[in-house]
């Protein structure tokens, strides 16, 4: 035989030994015991990795849930399916879980609202926001450029004239749309509310008239129609009280602005 | 006392078309005091002032209506005399919106007036230094960073050289060329008092050679004056007004990276910047006025007008005749770094140079293209960035990426957009992309 190959074959399998020595030591008194319960527990947690829960990712949030007692329904894309499964594997009680949905708070899209500018930039909210003030009439409504839609994960948002809307069966409500929205008006607002005041604009009622044709010109007529509290008056503006969502179908058909919509 | 050509010249840079002709022969002329003014809170780099008035006060001209609030910050005063009507919220030039104090002013126009010193060649420096600070003054070049603090360099820094800023690189401004022309010997009084506070021993005057005129009142000016005192003629090249790349043109000096002027013993002030310190110390009037250029080819004339500070700037394109045909676009400052503006009841600031207004014949609509990779952004970026590459990473949303190629050591001059094929908004993308790290870098604790 070519001493060569004697040779190397020797030195191979030697390197291979020694270091088989060493892991086998290192695993008898270096190793870091890990709680097996965390593997478990990410394995029933949704595996969207969207950071939702407000942790690193799924294998993070099962880390907080066992060693550091975080709650156990962070966790949206899951919903409480997810938070009773890991609820009844760690003998724990899971709070009541909420699904809860995306929802812009706007419904001026290009046929209902006026540009004040011709906006060249970047396709970037943000961007557009910076470059005085946002092309849009309306200083509160939706720049329509996107932004929320290319931070979710799953999809869930789709710009269609002008106006981001969220596909109510798709949204995990992660939250990160509501933190890309440079208006800020984008919420995480209960999956059973279905009828919504879509405008965010403060402004008084002539100066919404001005530059949208469907946002809220503070009338009042809703806070008279669901007077159980439902909406309320912020300013010149109709918010809806989730805590307690309307459900006055009369409310559609009367809002003079038809921003009470159905979402 | 001496004039000399630059001794260096920063690498990169462009040649604009500089059009300064539509304004510079018009001598300043103050506008005629506006109705209204609105006057915002935050006209300075740093945290907005805290307004001290409410509506239903009267107050005189010059009086503090709101205070310094916090240490990198700038107090306000009245611009005229008249009666505060409310206190509310604007948008202002940069996009931002912010507080503002609205002020109907009356035509009895009482001063307020801080105490002047006559004898400053013998007065305390700490007290000239509180006097530019009570004054609220900020460099009028167009970021407006506190004077107050940029003169008060730590005592491990000393500061051996005071540049005079006159550059005024963007084209069609005109504003510091015709102050350097109309207030020559105040703006030298300024640059002493200046000079006098750093105890910086060098005093360079920059002055681009596009503006022979300006040069020969200064060295008129500045004939008799004592030390290591010149005048840098400076060649004609955007952006020669940009503090790092005047430093290294003026003394050779590089300031380093994330650096500022005074660790290379520097410290820059814009001639107008001087004039307001004359202004405070000698008149006893804080920072409420400055020069405006209004110019482009869609005003009907074109001028260089003496602003209160809050003025709107619909009543700026009014007193120079209004818009001659159809304005396409109006950019608030210069065409270079200015920032695009959507109405004009948008107010003028300490930093207002200029409100440009342009036909659509001067305004093309670009669209963009891919990035052909020709380079000629790397050629003609002053800080010797890479924008072609920083954009690409911008845009693929990795501004981690363009961090960590000096993303942030951009100084938003515009070059590298003025000159790509492509048409690529790179100068946005830049925006975005800092404004994203600012927002990360607030957020860590």
């Amino acid at each position: 035989m070519d001493p060569i190959i004697l040779q190397s074959t020797l030195w191979l399998g030697g390197i291979g030994l020694v270091s088989a020595i060493a892991l086998a030591v290192a695993d008898k008194y270096l190793s870091v015991p890990e709680d097996p319960r965390i593997g478990k527990v990410t394995g029933l947690l949704s595996g969207a990795n969207c950071g939702g829960c407000g942790y690193a990712g799924c294998a993070d949030y099962a880390r907080a849930i066992v060693l550091q007692d975080a709650e156990l329904n962070l966790c949206t894309p899951g919903g409480s399916a997810c938070a009773n499964a890991i609820a009844a594997f760690l003998g724990k009680a899971a709070e009541a879980l909420e699904k809860r949905t995306a929802l812009v708070l706007c419904c001026g899209d290009n046929a209902e609202t006026v540009r004040r500018a011709a906006y060249n930039g970047i396709n970037d909210c943000a961007a557009a926001q910076a470059t005085a003030g946002g092309d849009k009439g309306c200083t509160y409504g939706c720049l329509g450029y996107g932004s929320c839609a290319r931070v979710c994960p799953v999809n869930a948002i789709a710009i269609s004239n002008g106006l981001a809307k969220v596909d109510k069966n798709r949204c995990i409500a992660c939250g990160k749309c509501v933190a890309a929205c440079p208006r800020k008006l984008i919420k995480l607002v209960p999956s059973s509310a279905v009828i919504h005041v879509l405008c965010h604009s403060k402004d008084k009622g002539p100066t919404v008239k001005k530059v949208c044709g469907t946002g809220c010109i503070g009338c009042r007529l809703c806070t008279k129609i669901a007077d159980d509290g439902a909406i309320f008056m912020d300013g010149f503006l109709a918010v809806v009280d989730y805590t307690k969502p309307p459900t006055h179908d009369e409310l559609i058909a009367k809002c003079p602005s038809h921003c009470i919509r159905k979402a | 006392m001496q004039t000399i050509p630059s001794p260096f010249i920063f690498s990169g840079g462009i040649h604009p078309s500089y059009n300064k002709e539509l304004s510079s022969a018009s001598p300043i002329r103050e506008l005629p005091l506006p109705a209204r003014l609105v006057v915002p809170l935050s006209q300075h780099l740093g945290a907005p002032a805290k307004p001290i008035v409410k509506p239903g006060d009267t107050v005189k001209a010059g009086q503090l209506i709101a205070e310094q609030n916090g240490f990198i910050s700038a107090p306000v005063h009245a611009p005229a005399a008249g009666k505060i009507a409310a206190l509310e919220e604007t948008l202002t030039a940069s996009g931002r919106s912010c507080g503002a104090i609205i002020i109907e002013t009356d035509s009895a126009q009482e001063w307020s007036l801080l105490p002047t010193f006559s004898a400053w060649q013998t007065a305390d420096k700490k007290e000239l230094l509180n006097q530019i600070g009570v004054a609220g003054i900020v460099g009028m070049g167009g970021a407006g960073f506190p004077t107050r603090v940029k003169l008060s360099p730590p005592t491990d820094k000393p500061i051996d050289t005071l540049i005079l800023n006159g550059a005024e690189c963007e084209p069609y401004l005109t504003a510091d060329h015709r102050l350097m022309l109309e207030c020559t010997k105040e703006i030298r009084i300024g640059a002493e008092i200046v000079r006098h506070i750093l105890g910086a021993k060098t005093l360079r005057i920059a002055v681009e050679d596009n503006k022979p005129d300006a040069i020969a009142a200064l060295e008129k000016a500045f004939q008799d004056i004592d030390g290591d005192v010149a005048i840098t003629v400076l060649k004609t090249s955007y952006p020669q007004g940009s503090e790092k790349q005047q430093i290294y043109s003026v003394t050779g000096r590089q300031v380093p990276r994330g650096g500022l002027p005074m660790d290379v013993g520097c410290v820059v002030e814009n001639v107008s910047t001087a004039y307001a310190v004359y202004d405070a110390v000698l008149k006893g009037r804080p920072l409420v006025r400055r020069v405006v250029s209004v110019t482009g080819d869609a005003i009907h004339t074109p001028s260089n007008l003496l602003v209160p500070s809050g003025t709107l700037y619909g009543d700026l394109v009014a007193a120079c005749g209004g818009v001659k045909g159809k304005a396409a676009k109006v950019i608030s400052g210069g065409p270079m770094m200015g920032f695009a503006v959507s109405s004009l009841t948008v107010p003028t600031g300490k930093t207002t140079s200029g409100l440009l207004l342009f036909s659509s014949s001067k305004v093309s609509c670009f669209t963009s293209q891919a990035c052909i990779s020709c380079g000629r952004c790397v050629d003609a970026c002053p800080m010797r960035l890479t924008p072609s590459e920083l954009s690409q990473f911008i845009e693929s949303d990795d501004v981690d990426g363009a961090e960590k190629i000096s993303l942030m050591d951009c100084i938003e001059c515009g070059s590298c957009a003025f000159v790509c094929p492509a048409h690529r908004p790179l100068v946005h993308h830049m925006r975005r992309g800092k404004a994203i790290v600012m927002a990360k870098r607030s957020k860590k604790p």
